[in-house]
């Protein structure tokens, strides 16, 4: 943790399309533990923000309760956020969204705060397709309360405690395919190169996003008979391909052979280019998506890249179809029918 | 035999059973009263299932225009042989039992103090239409005629309203009329002169609306421009969010496009129903819910969250009899306490009781000013009775020239204009409410971290324990500023040297207006103050003291009110004495005026004059 952050920024610091420097995107020093996970996924976050010249004032951060969702605090600054209770992110996010549908929605959420007492809000929030860009922070432990496992803790995996894990684990991913998530992600804080691509797709995409980031937690549950280290993910690691993002204001530089990529539109005219590691890959399908989830659970690897995703989906202003004005935006003219017209209801009551 | 002989003055219940179609003839009935011009009060006495179980609607027709239930019952309508020979014995001396006489009445029946009245009705139908599901909803539709007859009500009143109900589809009205005439016309050529109760046209309602109170919450949220519903399906709630789902569809959906300009979510959970509210209403829409008791339960941990980071938050609970899952088809005032000092910690919440479907439209359309204004929940406690039934009420109205009151929010500009730093929990004002912004406001000022964590002024968590407290501390000038806003109770001093004032609120106001007019008639003119909000006022305080004894009367077991005044404003208990109905049934004029003359040590009046026979 860092107690000092120094101020000092190059005075040539590069400034992105919109004219903000990396430093606007940053938040406060984080409080968490030196080498914490969640400090590189919130780095991601900023440099996804920072590449993409998304205005900071444009977004909104939601979290629940743990570590993870202190990380909103410590990106974007300038962007209002708000830290709810456990497990209750969704619901709040829903309700934000629903006021105003044109802010950019990122849901900090961790694998206690998600995968139990959250389960309802986050299998509800995919079922709506709610406009949101949910990323969890899996540590496989809950930190903030002294690493007892969480629902993600892989069977037989032992933490600081030393007590083996005897529950089945939830695949927060796997799990997100079956109940209809559109875009689905699996990143690991200590590879941003892989995880930044993961975070624009996911902001470029018109629906809820999950994205699962593995992010060990240093002080609990870090050890060498733990499946969620720094060592075992990386010894263990898999990943479904790479990908190009190209926003749709740029151009498409690199020519890729035939047959070695599957380029995917998203809602808002940016394209994600995959690089193909086996001919038979196809993540926009839903089955072979699982498929190659499970397979690759059986070699005990574990899964990462993107996994799924699907375009043809609609996210729920549009399934409810509210006006393409903000609701927060409407006043008493739009909202209110007057007088004259509870003079008439009145008559009817009659 | 006395018959029980009176003019637009009596209780006529009628035994069904569920699921059958009878609430479509019942009401139909009530209405017909209602469009005479006499003050009438159905209750909807139902059970928690859907087909197959005993059913009652009890209609109190009432010159005088006393709203609540009376207690008694001088007609019975006694279509469900489930329950025939409860509602034969449960009738007055005196009274009139309505019967289907295609079958015959059992021995047992034996009172010489009760008029029987046979209609064949099963008989009649099934002579008349062949169509078997006809048969169900007609039958009851043929005793409605025979009420006409046998109650004297203008017949042409039923064949209008048939006539208004199915006017889109004429060719239904034609066998509901058909109905009618079969059993008026049996009534009168068995039963000529049977019946001693008539109805006589009046004008005593003048433009008075009949509504139910869910329907006026749902309405008053339209008007009061909330633009986002969360909100969990609960027996009686769910009326609230459907009307204003209907509203909508007619009042809220852009002219050019068709889009809907309100977002209405039935959410997974009470919990996720709130988190919906909070969330928009942090982010700059007005918003609301609707559930009962056990939703109050779910949504206590966001209602705390919004009491302590101050966002506004409307809710409606229409309170059913507890505890637990409880009778959920019955009504009670049960949930003031759990409502008042929702969530763990320090909390107060701020409460509004409607008593009719005026103020469920009016305070409705308030408590989304109120939740703005001082950044905090505001709960409006209805119950299934004023929820779910239909009650007369002065009309609706709107003032064209009122403005939404969005509270204290800082625009874009005023937060460049801004001198000082701005911090979200910076009382500047004094009255213990802050400035908030909503996300996007600016690029780069008025961003905040809303948190349930203690905060300081900048909104960033603290332990400091000077901080910590001041910011408690100011919820509390927050609640005393709220004193000034909620409205005001209805106090009504009609002896100034009696000491024995009344307390009620909500739906107890009817049943305990016309005990006092009781009273009245008898020389005993009782004071009596209508609380209508929490936190309470000086004025509430000033009764209070005013008077020796106070009789506070309420619907639950455990004088819930009775127990907040004493916790806030430092009231003895020996002066405050409850009157308790929680029965789930509504309180009758009948048990408040006994319970009083038991405490004042009154001799109890005749059964005839108590029932206003009068006046």
């Amino acid at each position: 943790m860092s107690f000092q952050v120094p101020s000092f920024r190059h005075p040539r610091q590069a400034k992105n399309d919109a004219g903000y420097t990396r430093r606007d995107y940053e938040g406060a020093p984080s409080t968490l533990c030196a080498g914490c996970g969640h400090d590189s996924a919130t780095n991601a976050i900023i440099q996804a923000c920072f590449e993409l010249g998304i205005e900071p004032h444009r977004v909104a951060k939601m979290s629940g309760i743990g570590c993870s969702s202190k990380t909103p605090a410590y990106f974007l600054n300038k962007s209002h956020g708000f830290n709810s209770v456990h497990g209750r992110m969704p619901s709040i996010a829903t309700g934000a969204n629903m006021a105003n549908r044109d802010l950019l929605y990122i849901g900090i959420s961790g694998d206690g705060d998600t995968a139990s007492i959250g389960m309802g809000q986050f299998a509800h929030a995919l079922r709506r397709n709610l406009n949101l860009n949910y990323i969890c922070m899996n540590n496989g432990c809950y930190g903030l309360t002294k690493g007892q496992d969480s629902a993600t803790a892989d069977k037989g995996s032992a933490g600081k405690k030393g007590t083996p894990n005897p529950y089945a684990s939830i695949d927060l991913c796997e799990l997100a395919i079956e109940l209809g998530a559109s875009y689905v992600a699996r990143g690991f804080s200590g590879d941003k190169k892989q995880l930044v691509p993961l975070i624009k797709g996911a902001f470029a995409h018109s629906g809820l996003a999950f994205i699962d980031v593995i992010s060990p937690c240093v002080t609990f549950n870090n050890t060498a008979t733990s499946t969620k280290s720094y060592e075992y993910v990386r010894e263990h690691i898999e990943a479904t391909n790479t990908f190009d993002f190209i926003p749709l204001q740029q151009e498409i530089l690199t020519d890729y052979p035939e047959g070695t990529t599957q380029e995917v539109t998203m809602h808002d005219g940016s394209k994600i280019h995959l690089h193909k590691v086996e001919n038979t890959e196809d993540v926009t399908n839903r089955l072979k998506a699982v498929n190659r989830l499970e397979s690759e659970k059986e070699k005990g690897r574990l899964l990462t890249g993107l996994l799924y995703v699907n375009q043809d989906i609609q996210e729920t202003h549009d399934i409810i179809n509210t006006t393409l004005r903000p609701l927060n935006t409407l006043q008493e003219a739009d909202l209110c029918p007057g007088n004259d017209v509870l003079q008439k209801i009145n008559e009817g009551l009659r | 035999m006395n018959r029980i002989e009176r003019v637009n003055d009596f209780v006529i219940r009628f035994a069904n059973v569920n699921g059958s179609g009878s609430a479509s003839a019942n009401n139909l009935f009530a209405r017909a009263i209602f469009r005479a011009g006499v003050p009438v009060s159905p209750k909807n006495i139902f059970p928690s299932n859907i087909q197959g179980l005993p059913t009652w609607y009890e209609v109190r027709v009432c010159q005088r225009g006393f709203l609540g239930r009376r207690g008694g019952v001088d007609f019975a309508v006694a279509v469900n042989g489930q329950t025939l020979f409860k509602d034969y014995h449960d009738l007055l001396p005196g009274g009139y039992f309505l019967y289907d006489s295609s079958k015959d009445l059992p021995e047992t029946f034996e009172r010489d103090d009760v008029s029987v009245i046979g209609i064949p009705l099963t008989l009649l139908c099934n002579q008349e239409f062949a169509n078997p599901k006809l048969r169900q909803l007609l039958k009851n539709i043929i005793y409605v005629g025979s009420l006409a007859h046998l109650l004297d009500i203008d017949f042409t009143i039923l064949t209008d309203s048939i006539n208004k109900q199915f006017a889109r589809k004429p060719k239904l009205a034609e066998p509901n009329i058909k109905a009618l005439e079969l059993g008026y016309d049996y009534a009168k050529t068995h039963y000529p002169d049977t019946c001693g109760l008539r109805v006589e046209k009046t004008d005593k309602l003048g433009d008075d609306i009949l509504m139910d109170g869910n329907s006026a919450v749902g309405l008053g949220a339209i008007y009061g421009g909330a633009t986002v519903a969360g909100w969990y399906p609960i027996t009686p709630s769910t009326s609230v969010v459907e009307a204003f789902e209907k509203y909508a569809n007619k009042f809220r959906i852009e002219e050019e496009s068709g889009r809907k300009k309100v977002a209405i979510l039935q959410a997974e959970d009470e919990l996720a129903a709130l988190g919906i509210v909070i969330g928009a209403s942090w982010n700059g829409a007005r918003a609301f819910t609707a559930t009962s008791g056990p939703g109050i339960s779910l949504m206590s941990e966001f209602l705390g969250l919004a009491y302590f980071a101050e966002i506004p938050a409307v809710l409606v609970d229409v309170q059913r009899a507890g505890p637990s899952t409880g009778m959920p088809t019955r009504t009670q005032q049960s949930d003031v306490l759990s409502c008042a000092y929702a969530s763990h910690g320090d909390t107060k919440n701020i409460l509004l009781f409607p008593c009719d479907p005026k103020e469920c439209f009016d305070l409705t359309a308030d408590a989304l000013d109120l939740a703005e204004r001082l950044q905090t929940p505001v709960i409006i406690m209805s119950d299934l009775d004023l929820g779910m039934n239909d009650h007369v009420s002065a009309p609706l109205h709107w003032d064209d020239n009122r403005r939404y009151d969005r509270g204290k929010t800082l625009s874009g500009e005023e937060l460049e204009a801004l001198k000082e730093q701005w911090g979200r929990y910076k009382d500047v004002d004094g009255d213990g409410i802050c400035y908030r912004t909503y996300p996007g406001v600016h690029p780069t000022k008025g961003a905040y971290f809303t948190r349930g964590t203690s905060h300081n002024e900048y909104s960033a968590y603290t332990e400091e324990t000077s901080i910590y407290k001041a910011n408690l501390e100011r919820l509390l000038v927050k609640w005393d500023t709220a004193r000034t806003l909620v409205p005001s109770p209805r106090t009504k001093i009609r002896d100034e040297d009696n000491g024995v004032g009344l307390v009620f609120y909500g739906t107890t106001t009817h049943a305990a207006y016309e005990a006092i007019a009781r009273f009245n008639e008898r020389g005993i003119r009782l004071n009596s103050m209508r609380i209508r909000a929490f936190p309470f006022q000086e004025e509430v305080i000033e009764f209070i003291n005013a008077h020796e004894k106070i009789f506070v009367i309420e619907q639950n077991r455990d004088g819930q009110l009775r127990t907040m005044l004493m916790n806030e404003n430092a009231i003895s208990p020996r002066k405050l004495q409850s009157i308790l109905n929680f029965d789930g049934l509504p309180i009758t004029a009948d048990f408040i005026t006994e319970k009083i003359e038991y405490l004042l040590d009154i001799v109890p009046e005749t059964a005839t004059s108590s029932r206003g026979d009068a006046s």
